[in-house]
């Protein structure tokens, strides 16, 4: 039972940046039934802002410290951040080690700009191009924006820890009701998992509750006809595109503790999504949610030692052999709906 | 000629003459001069065009004839590759039975992916593709070591004692065909010009031809006619009378074998096969060949496969230190802006030309290199009004996917 | 005993009964329309014969076969073609292939791998579908690519590849619809003389009466999903039920 809990947990991270990743991409070819295989590239772009924000954080300036002497005698010259200056030394650590979820309050603006240039600037010349041009032009479009990083932040993976307050972990398991000692989860991923329901939450209110979600949903469903009412349809899609590249950015931001960011975690991530999406029904939001989830706790359990034991090697395929089982006894994935790119 | 069309028969000529001249054609600069850099005819690179090629010649069979846009045709690739090995080191190491062994090993799995993806269309085949690809790469990687050699793959070792061959004791063996050596070369030096003629590129080149030969024959026969009208209208072939299924079964089962032929081909230049050669990456390499090239042209996968195996090689090895050579004429300001200004896009940048490359060409030339090649004809003979060019009915084929 | 036997087919979709208790018999060599308001059922009664749907209740027999559970390339192997409401044809292919694709299917059935064959040493197939786009008038247009038609000769394709396949039962979804009126002369004239000429049956949804009356040998009026009445064309302008429930809103 405890190892049951432990996996479902262990599960629910990487789910939720499948989820949140898919659903990005359902909004994007929901809406503007663009297939955007540079959505990886904006999950990475999220976790470079987190990157850039701990740099600037950390912008330093050298002072000249005259109570210590360095090897050679002379007075020692330190770094010292700006942010201390500004806030005195402990609030300036804080603010540093803050970074991670500081990032987000970065993200979000950059990550509306990055999604509307693009939607604006190469997308919408798209829409009604052939499948396979999409796919090539936002694949080329990935690429760059894949080397741009590596040729600004190197090809090593950047360390960007979580504040100290959530580095540690925690007893889950103690907590409701177990053994002490059996069911240990890092703070983080509480914390991510926490953040992905409410990003994901947040959208779907977004598209339940307001005019403007009404009329994407509307959109969605049928754009010709919704573009008869004389609305501007294609203005809130490129709307949309702003949040989806939103939505990618801050699982990018928050998923920097877990694996440290590197110029290819786009394209690792983006292949899995798309069999997420697809197994989810392509088209459906919450088909799209529901199979990050199920595919992220799946893998996790694939990997315990004991199910590795008895059928060797499941924890490499399992993603993929499920997604084999549901797309071929459910045609359209979990949630999807009749006609959409079937042919 | 050849039961060919004047067109078509011009066209496979063509291509002939490339490929067989191709040793002149891609070394059109003098060894040591600066721009030796930009050759490309040496073995090892001219063999990966035309594999690659037939790679690409295959996909296109399925890909642009039916629509169906496979995302793991890498998988036969490596399953022909593991097939040849396993030949050479059995049985032979004459590369023709490593060959067919691929392609027939490459045929039977393809049968079988085929038969369950093709249950379903769009991009849920896509992924039912991938999924298959990427659990082969993930099983060959571990589960089935003992067969795929895991992480480290296959190679011809010393241990090796195939049955039809007398090595001498410790010997490693060299694939030959009926003894000639696949690595041997005739060098020619023609003034500052050296040019390469290498054994395992011309039976490279040779199986390519083939390949496309057989291509042009399936485009232009009632069968290819039929993938294109289950690309067209699915419903309607159904109502009339045809089913669809045997036809993209039978044109994916064909994709999968030239993948086989390609995978055999890799083993007998190099008689070595790793996993890495099933990863999705390969596979969505071969798409991107084809879309660059021109989907549903005959000789655009072949372009596209070319294009890409240059850049990656040729640009890839130029560093600044040859930059530098390159631009020393001007004053040194200038020559370093430009060497700054290049380097981005040079030695382990070249994807990001790559990436650029895509975005230019489909955003300008839409129906890839072969369009690109039309236009610049058009230019030239503008009184054919006909345009009856090799490729345009073909190039009409190309429809939106919604 | 018809061709066609259609026996208490039913079909529902969700809650709406399109059709309920059909019953309906074709006889062999006749023309017979089926007439009726917009959303009574009628191309969802086709629909079932061809395949595409499987009625919930009921049977369907053609020439004493059941067609129920067959796939539509079956049913059409046993002689079923049908021309579609909106045009089915193939759009990327040139008026020519579209022709010569039944062609092939009549005299090859469901699949033949003749991958090394070419298309130009197929003489016969290749005379076969050309003198039936002459029949239709359409040779010239041979090739034009299929999407660059207008809709009435999208409509006029299609039917030639219909008929090309020498069907026993042709089934025609409003084969005039959208059709300027020297064109649905000539199809009324085509029809007629492909009519005479074979041995064919066929199944006319249509709207416009001057077409149904120039054609058909009996009338079902379907309204609501089932059949109203069934009659020859002459009696069928009188009757009170077809006037109540139909003609009463159609120009006669
Ligand atoms: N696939 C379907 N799913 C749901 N409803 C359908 C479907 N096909 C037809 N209908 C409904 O069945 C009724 C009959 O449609 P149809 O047979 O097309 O009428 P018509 O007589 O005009 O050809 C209509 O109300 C239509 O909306
Ligand atoms: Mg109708």
């Amino acid at each position: 039972m405890e190892a049951i809990i432990l996996q479902i947990l262990n599960g629910l991270d990487k789910g939720s940046a499948y989820a949140l990743i898919a659903l990005g991409l359902t909004l994007i070819f929901g809406t503007l039934g663009v297939v955007n295989f540079a959505h990886g590239a904006l999950f990475m772009i999220g976790a470079f802002c987190a990157v850039t924000l701990q740099r600037i954080l950390s912008l330093s300036y050298e002072v000249v410290d005259d109570t210590r002497t360095d090897f050679l005698g002379n007075p020692l010259k330190v770094d010292v951040p700006y942010v201390n200056g500004w806030f005195g030394p402990e609030m300036g650590q804080t603010i540093i080690e803050w970074s991670v979820p500081l990032a987000i309050l970065f993200a979000i603006p950059v990550m509306m700009f990055v999604g509307y240039a693009m939607e604006r600037g190469l997308i919408k010349h798209f829409y009604k191009r052939p499948h396979a041009d999409q796919i090539l032009v936002t694949f080329g479009l990935a690429i760059v924006l894949q080397e741009v990083i590596k040729a600004f932040y190197g090809a090593n993976p950047i360390p960007t820890p979580a504040p100290p307050a959530f580095t540690g972990s925690f007893d889950f398991g103690a907590l409701i009701g177990f053994d002490p000692n059996q069911i240990i989860y890092p703070y983080w991923r509480l914390i991510y998992f926490t953040f992905a329901a409410f990003v994901i939450t947040a959208v779907f209110a977004f598209l339940q509750f307001t005019t403007f979600g009404m009329v994407v949903r509307a959109g969605m469903a049928d754009r010709e006809t919704v573009g008869l009412l004389g609305i501007d349809i294609d203005k809130r899609f490129t709307m949309m595109f702003a949040i989806a590249a939103v939505v990618a950015g801050l699982a990018g931001v928050m998923y920097t503790p877990i694996n440290s960011p590197n110029y290819h975690m786009g394209m690792d991530f983006l292949v899995l999504s798309f069999v997420v999406v697809v197994v989810g029904g392509m088209g459906s939001l919450p088909g799209a949610v529901l199979a990050g989830f199920v595919l992220g706790i799946l893998e996790s359990f694939a990997s315990m030692a004991e199910v590795i034991d008895i059928i060797p090697g499941i924890n490499q395929i399992i993603i993929y052999l499920v997604a084999i089982i549901i797309l071929l006894t459910r045609p359209r994935g979990l949630m999807g709906r009749r006609g959409v790119m079937e042919d | 000629m050849f039961g060919l069309s004047t067109k078509d028969t011009t066209l496979l000529l063509f291509v002939a003459a490339l490929t067989l001249l191709a040793p002149f054609l891609l070394n059109p600069f003098p060894e040591n001069s600066a721009m030796a850099q930009f050759n490309a005819g040496y073995p090892d690179l001219m063999q990966r065009f035309v594999i690659f090629g037939t790679f690409a010649i295959g996909f296109n069979i399925l890909f642009g004839l039916t629509g169906y846009l496979s995302f793991g045709h890498a998988a036969f690739l490596g399953v022909g590759s593991y097939g040849a090995i396993w030949m050479m080191k059995l049985l032979t190491l004459n590369v023709i039975p490593a060959i067919i062994m691929g392609v027939i090993f490459a045929g039977l799995f393809a049968l079988l992916v085929g038969y369950i993806s093709l249950r379903r269309s769009g991009i849920y085949f896509s992924i039912l593709t991938l999924a298959f690809a990427q659990m082969s790469y993930a099983l060959a990687y571990s589960v089935l070591t003992p067969i795929t050699g895991g992480e480290t793959g296959l190679q011809l070792k010393a241990t090796d004692t195939p049955l039809l061959s007398n090595l001498a004791p410790g010997e490693i063996g060299r694939a030959n065909l009926f003894g000639v050596d696949m690595r041997s070369s005739y060098e020619l030096v023609i003034g500052d010009w050296l040019f390469t003629f290498n054994a395992g590129y011309y039976i490279a080149a040779v199986c390519m031809l083939i390949g496309f030969y057989i291509s042009i024959r399936i485009f232009r026969s009632p069968f290819g006619m039929m993938l294109r009208a289950v690309k067209s209208n699915q419903q309607r072939m159904n109502y009339t009378g045809l089913n669809s299924k045997p036809y993209t079964l039978a044109a994916f089962v064909i994709s999968g074998m030239y993948a086989g032929l390609a995978g055999g081909l890799m083993v007998a230049m190099d008689t070595q096969v790793g996993p890495e050669r099933m990863f999705w990456t390969a596979s969505g390499e071969v798409v991107l060949m084809a879309i660059l090239g021109g989907v549903g042209t005959l000789i655009g996968p072949v372009l596209g496969a070319g294009m890409i195996k240059y850049m990656e090689n040729i640009l890839s090895k130029i560093n600044d230190a040859i930059l530098h050579q390159w631009f020393a004429f001007m004053p040194d300001g200038i020559e370093n802006l430009l060497v700054a200004i290049f380097h981005p896009f040079i030695g382990k940048g070249w994807h990001l030309t790559l990436g650029m490359l895509f975005m230019l060409i489909v955003i300008f030339l839409p129906g890839g290199l072969v369009e690109g090649g039309q236009r610049i004809g058009r230019i030239f003979r503008r009184r054919d009004r006909k345009a009856d060019s090799v490729e345009s009915d073909a190039a009409k084929q190309r429809k939106p996917a919604e | 005993m018809g061709i066609l036997e259609i026996k208490n087919v039913g079909k529902r979709f969700g809650g709406l009964q399109a059709l309920s208790d059909v019953n309906l018999s074709v006889a062999e060599n006749t023309v017979h329309a089926i007439i009726g308001p917009n959303g009574a059922g009628k191309s969802t009664l086709l629909n079932c014969l061809v395949g595409k749907l499987i009625p919930d209740t009921g049977s369907v027999t053609f020439q004493g076969q059941s067609l129920l559970g067959r796939k539509p390339h079956e049913i059409n192997q046993l002689g079923v073609s049908r021309v579609f409401q909106t045009p089915e044809i193939f759009a990327d292919l040139t008026v020519l292939e579209n022709v010569m694709i039944p062609c092939f299917a009549h005299r090859d059935g469901a699949f033949q791998m003749n991958a090394l064959r070419g298309v130009r040493s197929e003489t016969d197939i290749r005379q076969k579908a050309e003198q039936i786009l002459e029949d239709v008038s359409m040779l010239e247009k041979e090739n034009m690519q299929a999407s660059s038609l207008s809709r009435g000769d999208k409509r006029r394709l299609e039917m030639a590849m219909c008929l090309v396949q020498d069907p026993k039962l042709l089934l025609l979804d409003e084969p005039t619809a959208g059709m300027a009126r020297a064109d649905t002369n000539n199809t009324i004239d085509l029809l007629k003389e492909i009519k005479d000429k074979r041995d064919i049956t066929m199944a006319i949804i249509e709207h416009d009466m001057h077409v149904v009356f120039s054609l058909a040998e009996r009338i079902t009026v379907l309204a609501q999903g089932t059949p109203l009445v069934e009659e020859t064309p002459e009696n069928i302008k009188g009757h009170p039920k077809v006037r109540e429930a139909y003609l009463g809103e159609a120009q006669v």
